[in-house]
């Protein structure tokens, strides 16, 4: 139903009450509108589906080591449908599909747990502070702008360093680090909604603080909280990549999309491009879908447009 | 005279406005919204508050409903609410509600209207059931001449004066004894302006609600109320009747602002006589001494400076804040 008439119902005034149109409906409308993001939503499904469902159409595993192979890479571990090995082997002779639907998985993660932090805790926080305002907001803000200015690079290092390269560290040290900006464009946020006489009626209708922000503020401050976080996604996979790529991240067996494409990159004198161009196809169309999803939903939620 | 359901006594409130490019522990200067204002309101009675853009009289309202801290006593049925402690004071706040001047901008754009209606009853009392709290929604609609079948429409899919009504029905859910209205017009156009405030009329006649109704034009006020207050730069300057402040204004600011409501005819309209206001509006944080009307008024004199006026019993019911009430205002006729 493109156009609803509410004279129309006026008239016929049915005993049924009617659906209204809320903004996030809105929203969607005008986001599938947008060509590019909706491809990009599609190819984000293809590849979460593939990142999680994908080994299951591959004989082989990703730590299985093929000895036969090792040295011969080059010329037996090409990608081909026949030998089963769809994206080819890597330098130790393990099926490199199998090892990509890992990189990408766990890359998905890392970018899916470092936004879900800066979502959950960043909104709380930020909404907390804005709202509450005055001295509590300017201390729990200065927190926020202490823990920036520490070099979290470093400090994610130096965590990997000290208590092990564990995947737990990994999510412990980007979602600490994740959230920060998060809490300052939700605190920014906060402060203009506060203002707004509909948290004004709620105060006076004597609504309590923890539910005048959980129902008036955050509801208000998704819209730009979802966008963010969508871009935050890409950010962290980045970030885990870099790590990776300097050899600090994920352990082996274990393995991401930066760890696979440092090694593809190593190898890339050697005759085997296919080591770097698997991994690096799925994270640039990883990124570039993220990318544009996040803009289109920033399209559709931003009410400046309507 | 049955017992008042409102007394306001000597009512102040001060902002702290921070000193600009000052140290945080630079002391912040003090801007005093409302000056010690005194009223008292009986049940079912209308009282209207005019006054231009900063005389105060949203903050007024601001600090009675609680949302602005004050000083001085506001008395609700006998009851003092600044001594009450938090959670005693918002369970009172169930019997002043508030309808708020941007119809749009007090409704959450992400709530339908049933839930916005229905929100002071779910907070007072959490434990109504669902089919009771929609059968109380949706009568509360009809009632204010809504369509009960848009309870799950949102906000921006209604017109100003529908979401107005919006406001009312949900100021009116919990059976409030005292509604106070913030300019609740003053963004609608003229049409649905008159509607609002007949809907209003209905609603006091009706429920017999007290309320402070807030306006800047003192037509609408006129037409709703049984008893004016003007106010000026956070004082008062004149109380009456809502018959006599029209008839006989006393105070040279009442005086101007009715002169200044537009006759609907050319002729008559040059052809009135006013009082001349000159200036602007003085600065809040530094407000004359004495009389705070003296800068603008076309009658001071030495003495204007020197003490403030106090409330002169003027006529029946009609107090004036001004030294030399019984002595005539210089008028000028419009130029040509």
């Amino acid at each position: 139903m493109a156009f609803h008439d509410p004279t129309a119902d006026a008239l016929q005034a049915p005993a049924r009450p009617d659906k209204g149109r809320s903004l996030w409906t809105d929203a969607r409308r005008r986001f599938f509108r947008n060509k590019a993001a909706t491809v990009s939503l599609i190819a984000l499904v293809l590849i979460a589906l593939f990142a999680f469902f994908g080994q299951f159409l591959s004989p082989f595993d990703g730590e299985t080591v093929d000895f036969t192979l090792i040295g011969v890479n080059a010329t037996q571990g090409v990608p081909s449908f026949e030998t089963g090995h769809y994206f080819g082997t890597d330098q130790e002779g393990r099926d490199l599909y199998a090892r990509t639907v890992q990189g990408t998985r766990l890359s998905l993660l890392i970018g899916l747990v470092g936004s879900l932090v800066a979502v959950v805790v960043g909104t709380l926080y930020g909404a907390t502070s804005g709202y509450v305002g005055g001295r509590t907001d300017n201390a729990m803000m200065r927190i926020v702008d202490v823990l920036m200015s520490i070099p979290f690079m470093f400090v994610l290092i130096l965590l990997l360093v000290m208590f092990g390269r564990s995947l737990l560290m990994l999510f412990i040290g980007i979602g600490l680090i994740s959230w920060l900006s998060m809490a300052r464009i939700a605190r920014g946020q906060t402060l203009s909604i506060k203002n707004k006489e509909f948290v004004e009626a709620a105060v006076a209708t004597g609504v309590r603080p923890l539910t005048i922000i959980l129902r008036h503020i955050v509801p208000n401050l998704l819209g730009v909280v979802i966008v963010y976080a969508t871009l935050l996604i890409p950010e962290m996979i980045i970030y885990e990549s870099f790590i990776s790529f300097l050899g600090l991240g994920v352990q082996e067996p274990n393995t991401s999309l930066g760890a696979l494409i440092s090694r593809g990159a190593s190898q890339l004198g050697n005759g085997v491009p296919w080591q770097l161009g698997f991994p690096l196809f799925f994270f640039v169309v990883m990124l570039f879908a993220f990318f544009f999803v996040g803009d289109g939903l920033r399209d559709a939620i931003d009410p400046k447009d309507r | 005279m049955t017992a008042p359901i409102l007394q306001v006594d000597d009512l102040r409130v001060t902002f702290d406005v921070p000193v600009r490019g000052g140290w945080p522990w630079t002391p912040a200067r003090k801007l005093q919204a409302v000056g010690g204002i005194s009223f008292d309101l009986q049940p079912g009675e209308v009282l209207g508050v005019v006054g231009e853009s900063g005389s105060g009289k949203s903050t007024l309202a601001r600090a009675i409903i609680g949302t602005v801290p004050s000083t001085g006593g506001i008395l609700f049925e006998g009851q003092d609410l600044s001594a009450l402690g938090a959670d005693a004071r918002r369970s009172r706040r169930r019997d002043i509600q508030m309808i708020f001047q941007d119809p749009l901008a007090a409704l959450n754009p992400r709530m339908t209207v049933g839930d916005i209606i229905a929100e002071p009853l779910t907070t007072h009392f959490p434990k109504t059931p669902r089919a009771e709290v929609r059968q109380r929604v949706q009568a509360l609609m009809e009632r204010v001449g809504l369509l009960p079948n848009l309870v799950n429409r949102y906000p921006h899919e209604f017109s100003g004066g529908q979401c107005q009504r919006i406001g009312i029905a949900r100021a009116l859910i919990l059976n409030p004894k005292l509604l106070i209205c913030d300019e609740p017009v003053s963004a609608l156009d003229v049409s649905v302006q008159a509607q609002v405030v007949n809907l209003l009329r209905e609603l006091r006649r009706d429920l017999g609600i007290a309320m402070i109704f807030i306006a800047h034009d003192l037509s609408v006020v006129r037409h709703i109320s049984d008893r004016v207050m003007v106010m000026y730069l956070g004082r008062l300057m004149e109380t009456a009747p809502a018959r006599a402040i029209v008839e006989r204004p006393r105070h040279p600011y009442t005086q101007f602002l009715i002169s200044s409501v537009p006759i609907p005819d050319p002729a008559l309209e040059k052809a009135r006589p006013r009082p001349v206001l000159e200036g602007d509006l003085p600065s809040p944080l530094s407000p004359p001494s004495g009389c705070v009307f003296r800068t603008r008024c076309p009658k001071a004199k030495p003495r204007c400076a020197a003490e403030p006026p106090p409330p002169y019993e003027v006529g029946p019911g009609q107090r004036a804040t001004c030294h030399y009430w019984d002595e005539p205002t210089p008028m000028v006729q419009a130029a040509e």
